[in-house]
């Protein structure tokens, strides 16, 4: 997953990258793993400048998925901070880009959530309900949203 | 292109709050 171009683009352009590894750095390893509750390789954590996590993938993924999913936490910390118009298009970049990943689904729900957070509208919610008619019908998301329409 | 993975992640951690940007922390076992 690591030596895909679009990968590190995006993380050398979003993050400051940390690798701790039970061999070579195994007091790091440790440490950090007890802090960040990390009990299995691979998991990549994302936190917030002051060290606070947002998000995690644990296990492999293919260099797609991988990516989605690292837009899906990199458009959380938007969203955690209350950037909704950010958030959101960076949800909807994940849905536009990678409709075929797991990501996809759970990146549309939050793209619905966000414009609501924003102005208190159910607009946005209730088309994403009917978004989720559409596409994405067998996921967790779609069954979160059936209630929004 | 490559990721620079740092090794030294108290000083990340530091680097990252005196910047304001976020930190990608990697726990793996792959060969370094």
């Amino acid at each position: 997953m690591w030596p895909d171009e679009r990968i590190a683009r995006f993380v050398n352009a979003h993050f400051i990258a940390a690798r701790v590894h039970p061999r070579d750095t195994p007091d790091a390893f440790k440490e950090y793993g007890e802090l960040y509750n990390a009990q299995w390789t691979p998991i990549v954590l994302l936190l917030d400048p002051a060290g606070v996590e947002h998000s995690r993938i644990e296990g492999f993924l293919p260099a797609d998925d991988f990516l989605a999913q690292l837009m899906l936490g990199w458009a959380r910390m938007a969203f955690d901070a209350g950037q909704w118009a950010e958030a959101e298009r960076r949800y909807r970049e994940i849905v536009d880009r990678f409709p075929n990943t797991d990501a996809a689904a759970e990146a549309l729900y939050w793209a619905g959530v966000a414009p609501y957070k924003a102005t208190g509208d159910p607009a946005s919610l209730k088309a994403t309900g009917r978004a989720f008619k559409e596409r994405y019908k067998d996921t967790p998301w779609a069954k979160k949203a059936s209630v929004w329409t | 292109m490559k990721i620079d993975f740092r090794p030294d992640v108290a000083r990340v951690l530091q680097e990252a709050k005196a910047q304001q940007k976020s930190v990608l922390l990697d726990f793996n076992a792959a060969p370094m």
